[in-house]
């Protein structure tokens, strides 16, 4: 990588495997705020370990910001594993969900063309609202409120970017090492500076 | 590991009977299994089922009652900085808590082990505002290595166990751990305790990199004009003799930040000085003149390098270090030796080839020829009528011999007392180093002292960091403790009017500061005192204190405008480092 790409912004893509503790959220979004960044997206939920957390965190900055970043990250002693990923790197979705009111929604919008044009379904179909739910890149959900709101839109949200890394072959084994007393050593190394001129890859 | 493991007196082992006792015993007699000997503290309404259990424990364990929680924690690093083992704080909820905050945040800038354990409210109070509340795990966590909190007293054994492995393992730091004084008082059936040395999520070491080292080796042995920047890691190693066998075979000059001031002792011939805004001339003149950096358990601070973009471009750079989030954080590294510098050095050791570096080191000390003349024959032997602070040092270390633990408070008698001190074993330098805690010394002098009994502990203080912590003269009144206190009084807040004079065109804006009578002060404590401010009182003033049984508090007059130079003003380059 050039030291001009090193210095252009983008979005990068952290993965985080934790403990699943009390406290450590904050520990981990301090590392951000102590720094005057603000996290564009940020998902927690529970890996396919018991007892691991994932986190997903999304954020604009240059490379050599957040291999700091993934670094700190992975300071804490709580943390497992930090991995950065640009966008090319992965394969990430977002959820969102809408709700409309049942009798504009059925009476003025074709409902079948607007599904499939937009790769959504519906969720709940009552008498005085539906909620539609699609998944995809940012694009797509904001299109289809763009597409709803002529038809009274009342709600909308949208869930944190969760994210696929391409190329993490033996993922799910590498992280059951770690219930192993000394797993090994290409498991625990802190892999973005054995590889410092290269953005991570598995 | 960081400490000298003493083999803990009553380390209980799995297969005893499990009694049940209240989680505070319990809390107890695993301080005891660790080995703590000194704990610093200050009891209060959600801490006081602790200090009932310690009560029954008095004989075992000291305790020091200081005046105020911030006094406890500088002492508990003072203690741990002079012992190497860690350092142990109580202090209660609330207001008690928070006044931890300061030295936590010390404690994890110069990575200082520390246990503290603060009381909490009533788990089901947690959250309503109650009477002295405070959620200390949020507001400690960015100046904590980790904490934990509390609320059922079965957690006591593991959460304290990993809370000793996190403080003193790796890249040492305080930890924080916030008992609800419901578990205090809840009784469970104590199955006994375990040291904790494994944490799954946790690698206190990165693995040695073969490779890395033989990269290392290869620079060193090419390299023309290499020079080593050593840190506090040597120390928090404990491979002050692995760094010696390094720096001898290797025949490289040498320079510290600070925080490493004494792994190599004053006048060791490879030892050039101090490096950083107010280091010797030649470390930092030269740093942008060597072609191989090799940087030793330190982290390239910014009062360290100046100006980045300006600081050792020309150099390859090697970096030692046990934290891998430092490779490459503020300099970018050449070759990255992480690891454990007492596993990382002597690995190095082995590759290189025997050398000498005459003419270069020589070049060393032509510049300390010209900051001798330009700066320091002035500072030490002064021709003016006034006595300046250097002087007073280089009399200290007349009659220490560099025996003595000098303790640095914040300013400008800090980079005076570090300049000049001369140190000739470890462990020998405590100052706040990175968060630059004015009201450090004192207590941190009281809890040296406590670390290391036998030892001569002199805390040399402003006039007006002394006046942050003075309280803490009741904790000296109390315990009876024998620190000698040197109170360098230029009747200023010198290194700010320093730099008001230098670059903000002389206003001098409330940097005045007015000082009491100090000798009353402590007389008034029960403390022998002298205040002197001629030269010909100097030398017997200062054996007075040495001399005398128990503590002491010497206060000198010091010329009022005086300035620590050399100096690199903010935003130069080391190389542009002033004499004047």
């Amino acid at each position: 990588m050039t030291n001009q790409q090193q210095q252009e912004k983008q979005e990068y893509n952290i993965t985080v495997y934790t403990e699943n503790t009390i406290g450590l959220l904050n520990r981990i979004s301090t590392i951000f705020s102590r720094r005057k960044l603000n996290i564009d997206s940020l998902n927690t939920s529970p890996s396919e370990i018991e007892g691991i957390h994932r986190f997903n965190i999304v954020i604009n900055v240059t490379e050599e910001v957040v291999r700091k970043l993934a670094s700190q990250i992975e300071k804490q002693v709580e943390v497992l594993k930090v991995y950065y990923n640009t966008n090319d790197d992965i394969v990430w979705q977002e959820m969102a969900l809408y709700k409309v009111p049942t009798d504009i929604i059925a009476e003025q919008a074709l409902v079948e063309r607007l599904l499939r044009e937009n790769g959504a379904r519906a969720v709940v179909i009552r008498k005085d609202y539906t909620v539609f739910e699609t998944t995809g890149h940012r694009e797509e959900t904001d299109n289809l409120i763009k597409v709803l709101q002529p038809f009274g839109l009342i709600e909308f949200v949208r869930s944190a970017r969760i994210a696929i890394i391409k190329d993490s072959e033996g993922f799910n084994r590498k992280l059951r090492e770690f219930e192993r007393r000394e797993p090994g050593h290409e498991v625990i190394e802190n892999e973005y500076l054995n590889r410092r001129d290269k953005v991570f890859t598995m | 590991m960081l400490t000298n493991e003493k083999q803990a007196p009553e380390l209980l082992k799995e297969d005893q009977v499990a009694e049940t006792i209240t989680g505070s015993e319990a809390l107890v007699k695993i301080l005891l299994a660790e080995g703590v000997d000194t704990i610093f503290g200050y009891p209060g309404g959600a801490i006081m089922p602790i200090y009932d259990a310690l009560y029954g424990y008095m004989d075992k364990v000291n305790h020091v009652l200081v005046r105020h929680e911030q006094g406890g924690i500088h002492a508990g690093q003072g203690y741990a900085r002079s012992s190497g083992k860690v350092g142990v704080v109580f202090a209660t909820s609330g207001p008690g808590a928070t006044n931890l905050i300061t030295g936590l945040a010390d404690a994890q800038i110069d990575s200082t082990p520390l246990v503290c354990i603060t009381g909490q409210v009533f788990a089901h109070l947690l959250g309503t505002d109650a009477f002295q509340e405070a959620d200390v795990i949020s507001i400690s966590a960015p100046v904590t290595k980790w904490n934990y909190q509390i609320t059922d007293a079965t957690e006591i054994p593991e959460v304290l166990a990993k809370a000793f492995y996190f403080a003193k393992s790796g890249r040492p730091g305080p930890v924080l751990i916030d008992i609800a004084k419901n578990a205090q008082i809840q009784k469970f059936e104590f199955k006994g305790y375990n040291r904790c040395d494994h944490v799954r999520s946790y690698r206190p070491k990165p693995i040695v990199r073969k490779e890395y080292i033989e990269q290392a080796a290869e620079l060193i042995n090419a390299a023309k004009k290499p020079f080593v920047l050593w840190g506090q890691g040597v120390m928090l190693g404990s491979a002050e003799q692995e760094f010696r066998e390094f720096i001898e075979k290797s025949g490289i000059p040498a320079a510290w930040t600070i925080m490493g001031a004494g792994s190599l002792p004053s006048d060791h011939p490879q030892n050039v000085g101090m490096l950083g805004m107010h280091g010797n001339y030649g470390p930092n003149v030269l740093t942008n003149e060597c072609d191989v950096l090799i940087a030793i358990g330190m982290r390239f601070d910014d009062r360290v390098t100046g100006r980045l973009d300006k600081y050792a471009r020309q150099a390859k750079v090697i970096h030692l270090d046990i934290d891998p989030s430092e490779i490459d954080k503020n300099v970018k590294t050449t070759v990255p030796v992480w690891g454990d510098c007492k596993e990382t050095l002597p690995l190095l050791t082995e590759l290189i080839e025997p050398k000498q570096h005459t003419e270069w080191l020589q070049k060393f000390r032509d510049y300390e020829q010209q900051e001798i003349e330009a700066v320091i024959q002035n500072e030490l032997f002064p021709t003016s009528e006034e006595l300046t602070m250097g002087e007073v040092i280089q009399q200290l270390n007349e009659q220490t011999r560099g025996e003595a633990i000098i303790v640095t408070d914040v300013g400008q008698h800090q980079m005076v007392a570090c300049r000049y001190a001369k140190l000739n074993k470890t462990r020998s330098n405590i100052t706040s180093g990175g968060l630059g805690t004015m009201g450090f010394a004192l207590p941190a002098a009281i809890g040296a002292k406590f670390g290391a009994p036998d030892r001569t502990v002199v805390a040399v203080i402003g006039d007006g960091g002394f006046q942050m912590t003075l309280q803490e003269l009741g904790t000296i009144m109390q315990s009876g403790v024998d620190v000698k206190i040197l109170i360098l009084n230029n009747q200023f807040l010198g290194m700010v009017r320093q730099w008001q004079e230098l670059f903000h065109d002389r206003r001098y804006s409330f940097v005045d500061i007015t000082s009491p009578d100090f000798v009353k002060v402590a007389d008034g404590y029960g403390i022998a005192g002298k205040s002197i401010s001629k030269r010909e009182d100097l030398q017997s003033a200062l054996t007075e204190m040495l001399s005398h049984k128990g503590s002491f508090l010497l206060e000198v007059m010091v010329t009022k405008e005086n300035n620590v130079f050399p100096m690199v003003p903010q935003g130069c380059s080391v190389s542009e480092i002033r004499l004047k």
